[in-house]
């Protein structure tokens, strides 16, 4: 059998993945020039943004279902930092991205019961009510500092992705006295296998508090918050891995529409940005998941993370007032 | 009991909640597709012209609301909260309905599951719901908007 490292991927596979590379930057590029140029410009026509924006999310959509991470993570950085549009909107159509993402998988994972509803709900229920604060705080402070602490938090983002294991099956030798009142539990079948596996968790009182900060952070940046969601549920809490991402897409739904009302409130959503963007991101996501069975994972993970390190050294450089490379 | 049937009685508030969530998510996405659709397509003519747009959208959004209201909509305050409700015949802002039923479908799911849980007796996550639904409704219903 041929030895396979994560970077040498099936030639078709791995070229079309730098190819996707090759078009977000340009793409990115462009996008960042016209905005410098003036978004007002009569030469541009009203279709072209809202075009960019449609190729650019898709192809934000596959390389985030490749990466192993949220729309959500991979907009709002991305499109803040080489987009005319103004961090506000970005936000509210983040937050809206990353919502009909998770709504769209949502039903799928919890019939299959790899989303854990007992898991999500008191989760969901602290984080929700952070998020609506983190919004509010968000849209109440000045852009640049927003900017400036998005920055430092997608590459504080980048940092946990390169240091955080994963777990597949952590070990958990007892459930704690508080998921065992709340019989937070289950049973699920790995596919490959056809083997079942009980579950159950550990640490939920420190975990529910680290939602906290997870949903005030969602709120505020209109991240969507899986990124933080996986480590928290897998690492620290003890669900299997498989139980955390699917229980983490699950709860977006929930933790992202209570600040996705704020935003949609204060009138933080323009239809013109929000239907590309979510079109061009489920598309992605469609087409991402179809790659996934042929691409090798630990590649396109470093695709994200270059991503996000450039975003997020733009997003920090801009808030700063500080010059960029682009 | 056998543990089969316990874990299928245990999951059956997280079917309810799944059948709920699906349906809720088709009719938004389609509700918003058709509504941009008619939008773009200038068949309902929209508050902010198409190609003018762009013209508002690097402002923050205190600037946008009022730049936009001075210049088309002419209100005696700017667009916030549900006021859009009233601008439904303004093909950008009945974008609005589609993107509301998406971002409200995850109410009617808690409350779907409200009387499997009553049924169940299960009182921790029963209130565990009810206050979801005042948390997330609180925020759908614009008292929270913060203002300037």
């Amino acid at each position: 059998m041929p030895i396979r490292t994560g970077l040498f991927c099936k030639p078709r596979p791995r070229a079309l993945l730098l190819t996707l590379f090759i078009l977000l930057a340009p793409a990115m590029a462009l996008a960042s020039n016209e905005a410098v140029v003036g978004s007002g410009s009569e030469a541009v026509a009203w279709w072209v943004w809202p075009l960019v924006l449609l190729v650019v999310t898709f192809l934000m959509g596959i390389v985030a279902v490749l990466g192993g991470v949220g729309g959500g993570v991979l907009f709002v950085p991305i499109i803040s930092g080489f987009f005319p549009f103004h961090l506000d909107f970005v936000r509210g159509c983040g937050l809206l991205v990353a919502l009909s993402g998770a709504l769209a998988a949502g039903p799928g994972l919890l019939k299959a019961n790899l989303a854990s509803l007992r898991l999500a709900i008191p989760v969901a229920l602290i984080a929700s009510t952070c998020a609506i604060v983190g919004a509010m705080v968000g849209l109440a402070l000045p852009t640049h500092v927003i900017q400036t602490s998005l920055g430092a938090t997608i590459l504080a983002i980048v940092v946990l992705m390169l240091m955080a294991k994963k777990s597949e099956r952590p070990e958990v030798r007892q459930a704690d006295k508080l998921s065992s009142a709340l019989r937070i539990c289950g049973v699920y079948t790995e596919e490959s296998t056809g083997e079942r596996i009980d579950w159950k968790i550990h640490r939920t009182p420190i975990g529910l508090v680290l939602f906290i900060a997870v949903g005030f952070m969602a709120g505020m940046f209109g991240l969507g918050a899986g990124w933080a969601n996986v480590p928290v549920l897998n690492l620290l809490m003890g669900a299997p891995l498989k139980i955390s991402v699917a229980t983490s897409k699950f709860l977006l739904s929930i933790t992202d529409t209570s600040a996705a009302w704020i935003y949609l409130n204060k009138g933080c959503v323009i239809p013109m940005m929000v239907v590309p963007s979510l079109v061009g991101i489920m598309l992605g996501s469609f087409i991402g998941v179809r790659i996934l069975r042929v691409a090798k994972p630990t590649f396109v993970r470093w695709i994200v993370i270059v991503l996000l390190l450039f975003a997020g050294g733009k997003a920090l450089t801009k808030g700063l007032g500080l010059p960029f490379i682009v | 009991m056998s543990s089969e049937a316990t874990a299928q009685e245990e999951q059956s508030e997280q079917l309810v909640y799944a059948k709920v969530l699906e349906i809720g998510m088709y009719i938004g996405l389609v509700i918003l597709f058709i509504t941009f659709a008619l939008y773009v397509s200038r068949v309902v003519p929209s508050a902010v012209p198409l190609e003018q747009v762009s013209n508002y959208w690097s402002h923050g959004v205190h600037e946008y609301l009022e730049a936009v209201n001075d210049d088309f909509l002419h209100m005696e305050h700017p667009p916030t909260g549900w006021a859009w409700v009233n601008l439904l015949d303004k093909g950008d802002f009945l974008n609005f309905v589609g993107i509301a039923i998406l971002a409200g479908i995850s109410i009617l799911c808690y409350l779907a599951i409200v009387p499997t849980l009553l049924r169940k007796k299960d009182n921790a996550y029963l209130a565990m719901a009810i206050l979801e639904v005042l948390v997330l409704s609180l925020a759908a219903s614009g008292i929270l908007a913060v203002g300037h």
